[in-house]
């Protein structure tokens, strides 16, 4: 057995998890600046379960893609401390506003390109926008199944995946050829920690944007470590039809963006003190709202 | 004028909820638009299914019944679902934001190349004019979401592909029977036509589905907590409270990420949409992808330590607080005046 092939698509978001105060400005947009950009949380989960194939199966290589701004390599960096052997950024301007289908598109053509993969493995869904819309997607665009919010691989034999998925209501346990595409849920495992000795080994790890800002003493190291280099990739690496990306691939336009205003129902403010509380809870079980 | 597509997601030869609150939306847009309301009902054992679908004032009916659509799987569903909708040629179609919306709306939008807007909290109709392009777009459906980003609502388009479709969440909409004698066609779709053998690859093994035990959407009170609440421990202090009133506890995103509850708890955008007689906002800050699942309970009281948070503005109540005191007292107090 020489293992599979797996690519994770992992998205680098900012962590609407941890808006703290200084996250909006005073007039109500993103204070973009103020939160930090993560790995998606649920693509670690996805990490973690290429990881775990790569574990049973040796001669497994897990390759992170994604598509983003240069910064992104950050979350190839952060895979590879974990586990990952390698990655690839795709960047371009010419991605720039796209909505999951255009989004979906370009990583489409980028896995044709690929070619030669077993699994995909994405999170569910980014914590961004919530859609859950790209795996399935992506699945779409390579004509390949997908198995949805799996909780489990639990098993891999015969050319089928076996994994149990995490419904609404319940679970269920599903088989699929290979190659497929399994989106993976936030109930299923962490991702293992980084581990110190990735960390030494891939520190320096960078894509060639990146390179060209750094110190030019150590550029002999990139020609004779290979590992070091994270593979990037604009428009040109890939084959697509210009008018599937970005802003013009998007079927779905932003006509408006609109402020709320809230304006105070005028509520009624006590404070925590016995007799405040009391008196609500009284006024509560007259009117019949509660009791 | 081309019609509006309904896909009914059927579970034990019952209809989602959440797809009758769609069939009772896409009606009224259907009433707007002067256009026939259409749904699709996949799956196995379905006679007798259109009693349940057509009152909501269904215009045709198509059922596809074979036993291997049901139960869901990706693959034959979505192939039925884009062959019909490429002879139907709809000009919206709508699902639930569900495992399997989730699962099949987004398979479907591609393989049509039509726009797909997830988790709508209002859908109306709108028209759209490109002044780059001079061109005036009539009747676009306006799929209405809370953004990433403070208090904003934005309103996506899709100006030039068909079918515009969107998601719901289960409770956003109303669910309304039209007129139970309403008289629509059934049209039985010869299924071997829709799917081929490929279609069938995916094998589901095993399979458990429970009926949840929450049932946060009927609950009368809800007790909600959330990131403020601060510890897993603390969150516990919700559940007393809501024993004591006959509620349900319900959450924030934050506090569902932050592991103090489950998923299944969840109220706003991406959670459950809920309108309690009473809504107790425990440690929530009310970004407005909370408030979309709760704005519109009858009563809210919040409990926050921080005198400005938004979910002030929508209460009727606001107790200037630390949570981890002001629960107990309500318990006591309410114990000591309720008999
Ligand atoms: C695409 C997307 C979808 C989303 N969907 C949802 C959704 O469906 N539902 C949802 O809820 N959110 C959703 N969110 C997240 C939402 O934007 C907020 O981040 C989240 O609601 C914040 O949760 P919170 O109020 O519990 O936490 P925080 O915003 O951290 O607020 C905590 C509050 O607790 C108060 N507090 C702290 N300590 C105490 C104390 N001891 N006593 C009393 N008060 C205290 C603080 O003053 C603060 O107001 C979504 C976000 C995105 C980007």
């Amino acid at each position: 057995m020489t293992g599979y092939k797996i690519i994770v698509l992992a998205k680098q978001v900012p962590d609407t998890r941890n808006v703290g105060k200084d996250a909006m400005k005073a007039d109500g947009t993103v204070n973009r600046a103020a939160l930090s950009a993560i790995f998606n949380p649920e693509d670690l989960n996805a990490l973690e379960q290429a990881l775990r194939i790569k574990d049973s199966f040796p001669g497994t290589t897990v390759t992170i893609l994604t598509m983003g701004p240069g910064r992104a390599a950050e979350i190839i960096r952060e895979g590879m401390f974990r586990g990952a052997d390698d990655g690839i950024l795709l960047t371009d301007r010419a991605f720039a506003g796209s909505d999951t289908l255009a989004t979906s598109y370009a990583l489409g053509q980028t896995l044709k390109k690929i070619k030669d993969f077993d699994i995909i493995i994405a999170g569910r869904q980014a914590i961004d926008g919530d859609t859950a819309q790209v795996g399935p997607q992506v699945a779409e665009k390579l004509g390949l199944p997908q198995v949805t919010y799996v909780e489990e691989i639990k098993s891999i034999e015969n050319g089928r995946v076996v994994a149990k998925r995490r419904l609404e209501s319940g679970v269920e346990v599903v088989s699929c050829p290979i190659p497929l595409v399994i989106t993976v849920n936030g109930t299923a495992p962490d991702c293992r920690a980084r581990n110190a000795r990735l960390l030494m080994k891939y520190k320096h790890a960078k894509t060639v944007s990146e390179l060209q800002n750094s110190n030019e003493d150590y550029l002999h190291l990139y020609n004779e470590r290979a590992y070091l280099n994270i593979q990037e990739w604009t428009v040109n690496d890939i084959e697509s039809v210009p008018a599937e990306l970005g802003l013009s691939g998007s079927p779905t336009k932003v006509k408006t963006i609109e402020n709320v205003v809230l304006q105070s129902k005028g509520a009624k403010v006590i404070s925590s003190s016995d007799v405040d509380i009391e008196e609500l809870m009284k006024d509560l079980i007259e009117s019949h709202t509660i009791g | 004028m081309n019609s509006i597509f309904v896909y009914c997601e059927i579970e034990d030869g019952q209809i989602a909820e959440v797809s009758q609150e769609l069939l009772t939306k896409g009606r009224s847009l259907a009433t707007e638009l002067n256009c026939n309301l259409e749904a699709i009902a996949i799956g196995h054992q379905l006679e007798g299914i259109e009693k349940n679908i057509i009152p909501y004032g269904v215009d045709v009916l198509y059922i596809a019944d074979d036993k291997r659509l049901a139960p869901y799987s990706t693959l034959p569903h979505t192939s039925i679902v884009v062959k019909l909708f490429e002879e139907q040629k709809p000009q919206i179609a709508l699902m639930g934001a569900s495992s399997i919306g989730r699962d099949l709306g987004p398979r479907v939008s591609s393989a049509l190349h039509s726009g797909l807007t997830a988790d709508c909290t209002s859908l109306v109709i709108g028209n759209h004019e490109d002044k780059k392009q001079g061109k005036v777009y009539e009747n676009l459906l306006y799929q209405i979401r809370p953004a990433f980003g403070g208090n904003i609502i934005a309103t996506i388009i899709n100006p030039d592909c068909r079918p515009q479709m969107a998601t719901v969440r289960e409770g956003v909409m109303k669910k309304e029977i039209l007129d139970p004698k309403y008289k629509g066609k059934v049209v039985k779709l010869d299924v071997a036509k829709y799917v081929s053998d490929i279609d069938f690859v995916v094998e589901i093994i095993e399979r458990h589905i429970e009926k949840s035990k929450v049932n946060i959407k009927g609950a009368g009170i809800i007790v909600a907590g959330g990131y403020g609440m601060g510890s897993k421990e603390n969150f516990r202090l919700l559940y007393e409270l809501a024993e004591v009133l006959g509620g349900e506890v319900g959450a924030s995103r934050a506090a569902v990420d932050a592991g103090y509850t489950d998923h299944e708890r969840q109220i706003g955008q991406t959670g459950i949409t809920v309108r309690p007689k009473l809504y107790i906002a425990c440690g929530i800050s009310g970004q407005i992808q909370h408030r979309a699942g709760m704005e519109e309970s009858a009563q809210i009281i919040a409990i926050n330590t921080d005198p400005e948070a938004p979910i002030n503005m929508v209460a009727d109540y606001v107790i200037n607080g630390d949570v981890s005191e002001i629960i107990p007292k309500m318990i006591k107090f309410y114990k000591k005046n309720s008999k």
